[in-house]
């Protein structure tokens, strides 16, 4: 996911926010992988679940509408598969993996506050068949990806 | 590059309280302490408070201070009594709107808030313009704080800090007053479609204002508020906001401001201009859209009637008053009657939108 910068007013991000207290979530985060734009990715067999992290969703806030592909999509690494869209802005999701869309979580679209609650867990956004293993080499472990979250915000 | 953008007197007070940050106008200011719809609702159920001192003033002193304001401005300043505010434009000689402002009226000066994206242009204006004039102008920005407090608590959270009863001020009318003992501005105005103040005091000041109010309030349901929810709230009141609605090449008929324009009143600028724009009736027009989804039309979205570009969008959010779409934009007057059924065009796709009664909201 990247912050897409909206024309006029104001910018995204130049955050400086309280500390959050911990998600408690089923996935436990560690165990995942992350894309520098924000999504993590939880690889099971040829299975991937993708979704955004609470890092993410902190920064969006006010969420209003998503937008996922429909079963039987053929993504690249990289491509854009959907869009988030928040009060102040939409924000491009990207498969952080190549393959085949298998299922996307539809009941996102009736209750985004599931992303508040459990980015990691209910949260999740698409499952795909992954066709590229290569591209999971270049994704961050959570030590890296927290790194990452830490320059972001200054 | 935070460091060289402008501070509020209650600048840290805002870091502190964990505020997102940015840079508006070159000021560094809270855009969210929270979330944009949890300070919405506060000011539209309880109260918020804003940090506006990012707004320009301008203080105009001397025998013509009343007679320049009435030649750049719009509105007929001359004939305002003393304790009132009057919104007015600032226009340029083709009639485009150089700014929108609000003017007060006191018995020893006026005073000219205007937005802080234009301060630096309307000086420059006043300077080029004002020949012949005899009136001095201060710009009290940086000496002076001001806030907002807005919301149905408003009065009773911000009256005990006044000395006189600011019940007592009608709509659009100003008192300068003692607050927490210092000589202070109170008005009854604001930009959020709710009744409620706005205070200038002394810049040394406003922090203990501002957490005074705090004090006060927050046990009430008070919020602290940023330009998240500032541009919610005044989007659905159909404020207009410089920069999207109004710009230089918009005069004040098509933005729908003719309210704000007195062209009996002798010469001012732009008037031969808005003259003639008013008598013009192909004239876009400013119109409110209600989209039927969830997706927001953002600004310069196009808009549609069939296959026919008719207008393009200026503002859009997600209203969390009436949980919908809602945009306002320019369109074609024979697209711009409420009902008109039109399409704007959301990233590539199109989406329902027909043409609402202005405003959206509107404070019962």
């Amino acid at each position: 996911m990247a912050f897409r910068r909206k024309p006029g007013r104001y910018t995204l991000p130049l955050i400086q926010h309280p500390p959050q207290p911990a998600v408690l979530s089923v996935m436990d985060p560690a165990s995942l992988k992350y894309a520098k734009t924000h999504e993590w990715v939880r690889v099971e067999g040829d299975v991937a679940t993708v979704g955004i992290t609470d890092f993410a969703v902190r920064q969006l806030t006010d969420l209003v509408y998503i937008e996922l592909p429909s079963p039987g999509r053929t993504l690249a690494a990289g491509e854009e598969f959907g869009v988030i869209e928040s009060v102040k802005a939409a924000s491009d999701l990207y498969a952080p993996v190549g393959g085949e869309v298998l299922q996307a979580n539809e009941s996102l679209a009736d209750d985004l506050s599931v992303l508040s609650a459990d980015a990691f867990g209910q949260g999740w956004m698409i499952r795909m068949k992954i066709a590229d293993r290569s591209s999971l080499d270049k994704l961050l472990d959570r030590a890296a990806y927290e790194e990452h979250c830490r320059s972001e915000e200054h | 590059m935070p460091e060289q953008l402008l501070h509020t007197a209650c600048h840290d007070w805002h870091c502190q309280r964990g505020a997102r940050m940015v840079d508006f106008a070159g000021w560094h200011m809270p855009v969210q302490y929270t979330t944009v719809v949890e300070e919405h609702q506060a000011v539209r159920q309880r109260a918020g408070a804003f940090d506006i001192a990012h707004m320009g003033r301008l203080r105009f002193a001397g025998p013509d201070a009343g007679d320049v304001l009435d030649y750049l401005l719009t509105a007929d300043v001359e004939e305002m009594h003393s304790g009132q505010v009057r919104y007015a434009l600032v226009c340029n000689a083709s009639g485009g709107i150089l700014d929108d402002v609000l003017v007060y009226r006191f018995p020893e000066f006026h005073l000219l808030v205007v937005n802080a994206s234009n301060r630096t242009k309307i000086l420059t204006w006043i300077e080029e313009q004002s020949g012949g004039f005899d009136f001095q102008i201060a710009d009290d920005t940086f000496d002076h704080f001001m806030l907002a407090i807005q919301g149905p608590l408003a009065l009773e959270i911000l009256n005990p800090l006044v000395k006189d009863d600011i019940a007592e001020i009608a709509y659009y009318h100003a008192t300068q007053d003692n607050v927490m003992g210092v000589e202070a501005i109170v008005s009854r105005t604001g930009y959020t479609g709710e009744d409620g103040f706005e205070v200038i005091i002394p810049a040394e000041h406003g922090p203990r204002l501002w957490e005074a109010l705090m004090e006060r309030g927050e046990p009430h349901g008070l919020r602290p508020a940023g330009l998240g929810a500032r541009d919610t709230l005044r989007l659905e009141a159909a404020m207009p906001l410089y920069g999207h609605e109004l710009n230089e090449t918009i005069d004040p008929f098509t933005a729908g401001l003719s309210f704000a324009v007195q062209l009996n009143k002798p010469a001012f600028l732009g008037k031969e201009a808005l003259l003639a724009a008013k008598a013009r009736d192909d004239r876009p027009k400013r119109v409110g859209l209600v989209l039927s989804g969830r997706r927001i039309a953002r600004e310069n979205s196009t808009l549609y009637a069939g296959e026919r570009e008719v207008g393009r969008v200026t503002s859009g959010t997600f209203s969390p008053t009436l949980e919908k779409s809602l945009a306002m934009g320019y369109v074609a007057r024979d697209v711009a009657d409420v009902g008109a059924p039109l399409e704007v065009d959301i990233r590539g796709r199109r989406e329902a939108a027909t043409v609402v009664k202005l405003p959206f909201y509107k404070r019962s």
